[in-house]
C-alpha cells in the first residue's frame, strides 16, 4: 500500500508539540483544567500517532523503556509520594508542599508527585495495551 | 524500643534488596543478610527490661480514625523475638549453603526475610490490627516458601493448602479482633488487658473467643486443621526448620498466650482449649509413629508439641503457663536442630528415608553430635533443657485439679512417641546399619555451613539446660509474668530429688526405647493403620470441599459468562433498570417534578448529531462506519460537557475517544471479515426494548437528580477547602490527587492490573504463534 507522506511529516512536528502540551496539562492541573490523567492520555496519543505514522516497532525503538516498566514506575512514583509524609510524622498521603513556588514548575508538593505518577502510569498502560494490539505489516 | 522497631521494619526494605545482593554475591549474600536478624538479637539483648512494664512506641497510622501503629516488647514478645531472630540468623547462613546452586536462591532470601520481619512484627505489635496485618504477611510468605519448588505439582498444592487453611483462620481472627474492638472501643491490646472484665462480661465474648481460637488452631496446626503442616514439608528444609517448626506455627500459641489475660477468664477457655491441645498432642504423636521420612517424623511430632503448648495454656494455672513457656523455648531449640540435621543428611546422603540411612557418624561427625544432643533433649534426658521442660509438663498435669491421672497418662503416651522419634531421627541414621540397602545412595562429607547452625542450636540447648537458672529462667519468668499479668517467680533446677515426675520420666524413657527398638515391625503396621483412617481424615475433607467449590465455580461461570458481548450488555442493562425501578417504586411515593430548562440552539445541534449517529450505527454496513459513528457520538458528548462547564470531563472524554478510535482501528486488522448478521425478529425486538428501557431509565434518573435539591455538604466543603487545605484552585483535580487520593491510587492499581490482564490474554494468543513484541 502506498503510504501517505503527509502524516509522517506532520507527526514530526505534532508529536513534540503534543508531548510538551501533555506536560503543560500535567503541571497546570492543580489550578486550571488539566491533570495527570488527561496529560497521560494526550502523551499516549502523541506516541500512538508516531506508531501509526511510521510503525509500531519504530515506537518500540523510540521508547527508552518497555511500556510495562513505564507503567510500573508510574505506580511506584504515586505510591512513593504517599510515603513521603511519613518522614514528617504525618499520616500516609498527607499533602506536603514546598512553600516557595519554583520557577516554571510552580508550587510543588507530594500531590504533584502523585499526579506525575498517574501521568507516567497512564502513558505506560495505554501504550502497552495499544501496542499489544498493533502488529507490524 | 524505637530503634528496635525501626530495625524490624527495615527488614522489608532489606528483603527487597536481597535479590539484587544475591545476584552480586551468589550464596555468599547469606553472610551479609544474616546481619539483619543478628542486629535484632543484639538490640533485644541490649534492652533492659523489667518483668512487667513493657516499653512501647506509637507511630501515627490513621490518627483521624484512632489507628496507631503500636509496638511493644514484653517478656512474651521478647522470648518469641529472641527465637525468631536467633534461629533466623542460623537459618539464613544454613539456607545459603543448602540452596547454594539453586537458581531461585534470591527468592528464598527475599521471602525468608519478609517472613522474619513480619513474624517479628507479630510478636511486637501492641495494636490488634497491626498484629493482623503482620499475621497475614507470615501466611503469605509461608505460601511462597512452601511453593519454592514451584515446578512440582505437590509443592504448589501444599502451598495452596497452607494458604487456604491459615488464610481462613486469619479471616476468623480479623472477625474476632473486630468483635473485641467493638466490646472495648479500642484496638490497643494493652487496653484490653487492663479491662478484662469488660470483655468477659460481654455477650459477644464467646463468639470472639471461638473465632480467635479458630485462627490459632489453623496457624498452629491443631486438630482437625493439622493436615497442612506435614504437607508443608514440601518446602526446602531450612524453611521447614524455621517457619514450620521453630517460629510461624508457634504464632497460634503466641496469640493464645497474648490474649490469655483478656480471654483466659472465660469459662469456655478451660472447657475447650485443653481438649483441643490434648487431642493434637496425642494424635500428632501417634501419627508420627507411622512415618519413615525424617521430615514427616519431625512434622508430626511438631504438631504434637504444638498441641502440648496449647493444652498447657488451656489449663491456665501458673504452673502450666510456666511449663508452656519453657516448652516453647526447649522445643524450638531441639526441633530446629533436628530439622537442620535432617536437611544436612538429605544433602549428604541423598535420602530422608530412615530405613535407608545408617552409619553416617564417620562421614558427618559434627552433624552427628548436633543430632545426638538434640535427640537427647527431645527424649528428655538430663542435663538438656528438654528434660527440665518435660518434668514441668508432668508436674502441670499431675497437680491439676481435674482428672490429673488421665492427663498425665496421655502426656506420658505422647512423650514415649517423642523418645522413639528422637532416636529414629537423631541416633539411628548415624550409628546403626541401614535396614534396607540402597545402591544408589553415595553419602558424601558434610559441608561446614550445614553443621555449624544445628550445632550452635544444639549446644545452646545443652547450655540452657546445664545453666537453667541463667537465661532460660529469666526469659521464662519474664514471659510467664507477661501472660499472667503479674510478676511470677520462676525457679528451675535440674535435680528435684526423687519425685513422681522423675519416676514418670524414667518410665517414659524405658517404654520409649522399647518402641524405638521395635521400629521394624511397628512402623509398617501403624502406617497401614493410619492409611486406612486417612480416608475419613480432614485431608480428604479438604480435597473434597475444594473439588465441590471448584465445580460450583465452574457451574456458575458457565451460566454467567456466555462469552458474547451482547449478552453481557443486556444483563447489565436489565439488572440496572430493574434495580433502579424497584428502588424508585418502593422508596419514593411522589417524585418531584423535573425542571426543564430551555435548550440552547447549539445544544440541539449536537443532540441531533448524537441521535442520528446512534440510529445510523444500527444500520451500519462496515466496521469502519460503526467506529466513525460511535466516535461522532463520543465527541458530541464531549462538546456537551464543555458547553455545560465541565472542561475536565470534556478533555478526558476527547482524549479517551481519540484513543478508543485508534484501538478499534488496530483491532479491526485482526478481526475476520465483517458479515452482517440478520437477527431473527424476536431478538431484534428484545434488543430494542432493552436499549430503550436503558435510555429511558438514564434520562429519568438525570431529570430526577436535577429536580431534587442537593443537600450535600460535600460540594461546598470541597469548594471552600480546596485552596486552604490542598493549595489548588482546580477542585476536580484536588479531589482526585489529594482529598480522595487513596481512591485514585486504588484506581490506577486496577488500571495496571487490567493492562496485565490484557497482556496475558493476548500473550496466550501470541504464544502459539511464537514470540511477542519485545
Amino acid at each position: 500500500m502506498q503510504r501517505s507522506i503527509i502524516l509522517p511529516v506532520a507527526t514530526r512536528f505534532l508529536m513534540p508539540l503534543m508531548l510538551v502540551f501533555s506536560i503543560f496539562l500535567l503541571l497546570r492541573g492543580h489550578n486550571e483544567v488539566g491533570g495527570g490523567f488527561v496529560g497521560g492520555l494526550v502523551a499516549a496519543s502523541a506516541l500512538m500517532l508516531y506508531a501509526i505514522s511510521t510503525s509500531p516497532s519504530a515506537l518500540w525503538r523510540l521508547l527508552p523503556l518497555d511500556p510495562r516498566f513505564i507503567a510500573g514506575i508510574g505506580l511506584l512514583i504515586s505510591l512513593f509520594s504517599g510515603f513521603i509524609p511519613l518522614f514528617y510524622e504525618k499520616p500516609f498521603m498527607t499533602g506536603i508542599w514546598i512553600e516557595t513556588p519554583l520557577p516554571v514548575l510552580g508550587k510543588i508538593g507530594t500531590p504533584t508527585l502523585f499526579d506525575l505518577g498517574v501521568y507516567v502510569l497512564v502513558i505506560g498502560v495505554v501504550v502497552w495495551i495499544l501496542l499489544e494490539f498493533a502488529e507490524d505489516e | 524500643m524505637t530503634a528496635l522497631s525501626i530495625t524490624i521494619l527495615a527488614g522489608f526494605l532489606i528483603a527487597i534488596l536481597a535479590p539484587f545482593l544475591t545476584r552480586l554475591m551468589k550464596h555468599r549474600a547469606a553472610f551479609v543478610l544474616a546481619l539483619y536478624p543478628l542486629a535484632v538479637v543484639i538490640q533485644l539483648l541490649a534492652l533492659q527490661r523489667d518483668t512487667l512494664t513493657a516499653p512501647s512506641i506509637q507511630f501515627p497510622w490513621v490518627p483521624s480514625m484512632g489507628l496507631w501503629m503500636t509496638f511493644t516488647l514484653d517478656g512474651l514478645g521478647f522470648l518469641m523475638a529472641m527465637l525468631i531472630a536467633g534461629i533466623g540468623t542460623l537459618v539464613i547462613l544454613y539456607g545459603g549453603e543448602y540452596l547454594r546452586d539453586d537458581p531461585h536462591l534470591e527468592r528464598f532470601f527475599l521471602w525468608v526475610i519478609i517472613f522474619m520481619a513480619s513474624m517479628l512484627g507479630v510478636v511486637t505489635s501492641g495494636n490488634a490490627l497491626v498484629l493482623f496485618v503482620f499475621w497475614e504477611l507470615t501466611s503469605i510468605s509461608s505460601f511462597f516458601l512452601i511453593g519454592y519448588k514451584f515446578e512440582y505439582e505437590s509443592a504448589r498444592a501444599a502451598a495452596w493448602q497452607a494458604l487456604l487453611v491459615t488464610g481462613a483462620g486469619g479471616l476468623a481472627m480479623l472477625a474476632g479482633l473486630v468483635l473485641l474492638g467493638q466490646i472495648t472501643g479500642s484496638f490497643e491490646i494493652n487496653q484490653w488487658m487492663q479491662n478484662p472484665n469488660l470483655v468477659q462480661e460481654s455477650a459477644l465474648a464467646p463468639a470472639a473467643f471461638i473465632l480467635i481460637l479458630l485462627s490459632a488452631m489453623t496457624k498452629s496446626a491443631q486438630f482437625p486443621f493439622h493436615f497442612w503442616l506435614p504437607n508443608a514439608m514440601e518446602a526446602p528444609t531450612p524453611v521447614s526448620a524455621y517457619l514450620h517448626s521453630a517460629t510461624m506455627v508457634k504464632a497460634g500459641v503466641y496469640l493464645l498466650a497474648r490474649l490469655f489475660p483478656v480471654l483466659g477468664g472465660l469459662a469456655l477457655w478451660n472447657q475447650v482449649v485443653p481438649w483441643v491441645g490434648l487431642l493434637t498432642l496425642v494424635g500428632g504423636a501417634m501419627l508420627a509413629l507411622g512415618q519413615t521420612d525424617l521430615k514427616k517424623l519431625l512434622a508430626y511430632t511438631t504438631v504434637s508439641s504444638l498441641g502440648g503448648m496449647v493444652f498447657l495454656l488451656g489449663l491456665g494455672t501458673p504452673l502450666a503457663v510456666k511449663s508452656a513457656m519453657l516448652f516453647l523455648l526447649a522445643h524450638a531449640l531441639y526441633k530446629g536442630t533436628l530439622f537442620l540435621v535432617a536437611g544436612g543428611v538429605d544433602h549428604s546422603a541423598g535420602s530422608r528415608d530412615i530405613r535407608k540411612l545408617g552409619k553416617l557418624a564417620k562421614l558427618m561427625p559434627f552433624t552427628t553430635l548436633a543430632a545426638g544432643l538434640a535427640a537427647l533433649s527431645m527424649a528428655g534426658i538430663p542435663p538438656l533443657i528438654g528434660f527440665i521442660s518435660k518434668e514441668y509438663v508432668y508436674e502441670s498435669t499431675y497437680y491439676y485439679s481435674n482428672l490429673p491421672y488421665i492427663l498425665t497418662g496421655l502426656a506420658v503416651l505422647a512423650n514415649v512417641a517423642n523418645v522413639a522419634v528422637a532416636g529414629w531421627v537423631g541416633i539411628r541414621p548415624f550409628w546403626q546399619q541401614p535396614e534396607q540397602k540402597d545402591e544408589d545412595l553415595h553419602p558424601h562429607k558434610e559441608s561446614v555451613w550445614l553443621w555449624i547452625p544445628p550445632l550452635v542450636l544444639a549446644i545452646t540447648g545443652l547450655f540452657m539446660g546445664v545453666f537453667i537458672q541463667g537465661a532460660a529462667q529469666t526469659w521464662v519468668a519474664a514471659s510467664t509474668s507477661a501472660v499472667l499479668q503479674e510478676i511470677t517467680k520462676v525457679k528451675f533446677s535440674l535435680w528435684h530429688g526423687i519425685t513422681p515426675m522423675l519416676l514418670l520420666s524414667i518410665f517414659t524413657l524405658i517404654i520409649g526405647i522399647v518402641v524405638y527398638l521395635t521400629s521394624r515391625t511397628l512402623i509398617p503396621r501403624l502406617a497401614a493403620c493410619w492409611k486406612k483412617l486417612s480416608s475419613v481424615g480432614p485431608n480428604i475433607f479438604y480435597s473434597r470441599s475444594m473439588r465441590a467449590f471448584l465445580s460450583v465455580a465452574g457451574w456458575q461461570t458457565k451460566i454467567l459468562q456466555s462469552g458474547y458481548l451482547r449478552y453481557y450488555i443486556i444483563t447489565i442493562i436489565v439488572t440496572t433498570v430493574t434495580l433502579a425501578v424497584i428502588t424508585l417504586a418502593t422508596r419514593y411515593g411522589n417524585l418531584p417534578n423535573p425542571q426543564w430548562t430551555q435548550p440552547r440552539f447549539y445544544d440541539v445541534i449536537f443532540i441531533v448529531i448524537i441521535i442520528i449517529s446512534a440510529l445510523l450505527v444500527t444500520r451500519a454496513e462496515s466496521r469502519l462506519a460503526t467506529i466513525t459513528l460511535l466516535g461522532a457520538i463520543g465527541f458530541s458528548i464531549a462538546i456537551l460537557f464543555l458547553l455545560y462547564s465541565a472542561p475536565d470531563l470534556a478533555m478526558v472524554q476527547f482524549a479517551v475517544e481519540t484513543l478508543t478510535v485508534i484501538l478499534f482501528v488496530l483491532v479491526i486488522y485482526q478481526l475476520p471479515k465483517y458479515t452482517k448478521t440478520n437477527y431473527p425478529i424476536h431478538a431484534n425486538a428484545l434488543n430494542i426494548i432493552v436499549s430503550v428501557a436503558g435510555g429511558i431509565m438514564m434520562a429519568g434518573l438525570m431529570l430526577l437528580t436535577s429536580a431534587i435539591p442537593s443537600n450535600s455538604t460535600l460540594a461546598p466543603y470541597f469548594m471552600e477547602n480546596s485552596l486552604p487545605l490542598a493549595k489548588g484552585h482546580n477542585v476536580v483535580n484536588v479531589i482526585l490527587v489529594d482529598f480522595r487520593g487513596l481512591d485514585t491510587l486504588g484506581e490506577i492499581t486496577v488500571l495496571m492490573i487490567a493492562a496485565i490482564g490484557v497482556f496475558a490474554l493476548l500473550g496466550l494468543k501470541k504464544g502459539s504463534k511464537g514470540g511477542g513484541n519485545s
